[in-house]
């Protein structure tokens, strides 16, 4: 069976280039990058270029970027470091459609006696700025934004609030790890304070992520060590990894307008000829949005079903719904935009990538109407070709359905 | 990625049974659309024998959903009405091969509708809408919790919401959940469930094996006779329970182990925690 893989914003296939790069940095180039010696020396000068490769993807200079292990470190020491700094200030303002790791770290400081606004967004999924612009305040330690969405792909306007922060004297962070390499980047003219991003979203492998701090910009490290990156990230280099994260920048500057044009157009193919099905709806802004994602709700199903079908004929994609995460309710990120539930349970991320071809576009477009149609056959809520009007199962009896309301 | 079971996968891929019965006897719709997992059962029922004749599904849910309704129709089609409320929903999930933690509220589901159905047939309010609604994310009532929890032993707040999904929305609820649960712990299992140590130790010799007796023939043998193996009680001498074990691959070692690990398990959970399953090897 052939895999049909539409599930980039997960994690990508390691570019055969990248993974090239990085092998000989396993065994005849092993050298620590601190040593005095000649193995270390030939280290030093490939992890230079590494950085300058990173560097110029994102538009600013080689040491104002850290290596990290992952996105979620890297989003941990922005968070940390900007409230460590200003100790005084015991307020931080963030969305409702972030990642995790901000607002697990949010609700940590919460208990610890910081106060958090949670900026809403509206039924496309764009951020409310005037709420932000409202929030903001001489306490406020620290602003964390998405710059795109995982789930959805909407974009925030970072450069704008970044803007607004650098006004007001306010540390601002964006993780982002989804749109580093799916859109232009240049941080040498944005207010940006800190960005977090992940290597294993653009062909690099996993275990790699970066933090850029912007020159002049008070900070504190989360991991304490040595002198490694200029000691503001203790333990010796991942050498192998940052090579890769290197080339796969590298390839990511080459293949930006690939993304802009052939990936989007693939995914707008893709998008208009699931909505021909009937009973489906976008979810996420279609203009201000990644060039790669699409987020669809086929209502009337659920989202671990149609997983699992697709995933029997060879597509692979997510799901915002319930089932598929272990939690009994569906995705924050629809529910901070009003999605009903009756669409929120039966949402599908779509994420495509350079490596999708147009074939695969169609052949998705011919598994996808099955799949839903069969699905439906099952539903207690459709009958022949559409919703059952009348059923008791639509909604709970509970006026005060949570849930629901 | 959920690790299911082949049979999950089986009955979710190959559903059995959907659709809705010719004549309606009985028809039982539980959970709902915004709940995320909604199961519409009809059955058709031999009113001179009582006997399910036949039984059709309708789910909107996950893979597990989906299973456990399929499970539940094959079980109870040509079972007495009596017989089929017998079920319980480890039954449903064990006819599955198991379902992960997480999904054990899936069997309950399935149990519920034919609660539901049978209700519905007899002309009478079903046990599940009694009591009163302590989760109102998911609609869920303090009889029902008290129910599951009893026949399933659960005892911490997460089990409670993997089986009955009360408290997994806004969590206002769980302070509640938790005053029930410590209830539940602190009164042992009492009446119909069998259980703890203490309940045990006030049944009489003839009491317990008489539930030993009913469970096997009840419970357990059903199950096994379901992969075509068998069980038979030979002796019960205080908290062993001597049996005789027939399996397909009778011969082989690792499968008898696993069958009388299944029957401890079961009357642990049945009788009394305390039990120890020894086969009996005729010479």
């Amino acid at each position: 069976m052939r895999t049909i893989y539409f599930d980039n914003n997960a994690t990508t296939a390691v570019d055969p280039q990248v993974l090239e790069a990085m092998l000989p940095f396993f065994q005849g180039l092993y050298g620590n990058p601190s040593s005095i010696h000649h193995k270390g020396g030939e280290v030093g000068a490939a992890l230079r270029l590494a950085r300058q490769q990173l560097a110029d993807l994102l538009g600013c200079v080689p040491a104002e970027i850290i290596y990290t292990s992952c996105g979620t470190e890297s989003d941990n020491t922005a968070m940390w470091s900007a409230l460590r700094t200003q100790p005084d200030k015991r307020h931080l303002i963030t969305s409702r459609v972030e990642h995790s790791a901000i607002i697990n770290n949010a609700a940590f400081l919460k208990r610890l006696g910081y106060r958090v606004t949670e900026v809403g967004v509206d039924r496309e999924g764009l951020l409310d700025l005037d709420q932000l612009r409202q929030a903001l305040s001489p306490d406020t330690a620290l602003v964390s934004l998405l710059w795109a969405n995982n789930e959805t792909g909407v974009l925030f306007p970072v450069e704008e609030v970044a803007q607004l922060c650098s006004e007001k004297g306010v540390v601002f962070h964006t993780d982002a790890v989804q749109a580093v390499g799916k859109i232009p980047i240049n941080l040498k003219n944005a207010k940006i304070d800190l960005l977090s991003l992940a290597g294993h979203k653009l062909r690099a492998p996993k275990g790699i992520g970066a933090l850029y701090i912007r020159k002049g910009l008070k900070f504190s490290p989360f991991m304490i060590g040595g002198h490694q990156e200029g000691g503001r990230r203790g333990g010796t280099e991942n050498v192998p990894y940052i090579i890769g994260l290197g080339v796969a920048a590298k390839l990511a500057v080459e293949r930006l307008p690939e993304e802009n044009t052939r990936v989007k157009a693939m995914r707008d193919r893709l998008e208009a000829g699931l909505l021909k099905i009937p009973f489906t709806r976008v979810n996420g802004h279609r203009e201000y949005r990644l060039p790669n994602t699409t987020n669809i709700s086929f209502e009337y199903i659920e989202g671990e079903s149609i997983l699992f079908h697709l995933s029997h004929a060879g597509i692979c994609a997510s799901s915002g719904s319930a089932c598929t995460s272990g939690s009994l309710e569906p995705s924050h990120v629809l529910r901070a935009m009003g999605v009903p539930f009756t669409a929120a349970h039966g949402s599908i991320r779509l994420s495509l990538g350079t490596t999708n071809t147009d074939d695969e576009v169609d052949e998705a477009l011919r598994i996808f109407p099955e799949v839903v149609s069969k699905l439906r056959e099952l539903s207690p809520f459709w009958k022949d070709d559409g919703p059952v009007q009348d059923s008791d199962m639509l909604t709970c009896e509970d006026n005060n359905c949570q849930v629901c309301n | 990625m959920w690790e299911y079971t082949n049979q999950v996968m089986e009955h979710f891929e190959r559903p059995r049974n959907v659709g809705v019965v010719t004549r309606i006897d009985g028809e039982g719709q539980v959970g709902s659309l915004s709940c995320g997992d909604a199961l519409r059962l009809t059955i058709q029922v031999d009113r001179d024998n009582d006997i399910i004749e036949d039984a059709k599904f309708q789910t909107f849910g996950c893979a597990s959903a989906i299973a456990s309704s399929s499970a539940l129709t094959e079980m109870i089609k040509g079972r007495t009405v009596d017989h089929a409320l017998t079920l319980t929903n480890q039954d449903i999930a064990d006819y599955l091969g198991g379902l992960p933690r997480e999904k054990m509220h899936c069997s309950v589901l399935g149990q519920e509708a034919l609660e539901a159905a049978v209700a519905n047939y007899r002309g009478v309010k079903p046990k599940a809408a009694e009591g009163q609604v302590i989760c109102e994310c998911f609609g869920v009532t303090d009889v029902e919790i008290e129910r599951v929890a009893r026949t399933n032993r659960l005892t911490t707040l997460e089990e409670v919401t993997q089986f009955t999904k009360a408290g997994g929305g806004c969590g206002k609820c769980q302070e509640k959940l938790e005053e029930i649960l410590a209830r539940i712990l602190k009164k042992g299992t009492g009446k119909p469930a069998p259980g703890n140590g203490k309940s045990a130790g006030r049944m009489t010799t003839l009491k317990r094996i008489k539930l030993i007796e009913d469970s096997i023939a009840t419970q357990i043998a059903p199950a096994l006779m379901r992969d075509g193996g068998d069980i038979e009680l030979v002796d019960v001498n205080g908290q062993e329970v001597y049996v005789t074990l027939k399996g397909t691959c009778a011969s082989c070692p690792s499968s008898k182990r696993t069958l009388a690990d299944f029957v401890t398990e079961r009357l642990r959970t049945l009788v009394d925690p305390e039990i120890v399953v020894k086969e009996y090897r005729p010479e």
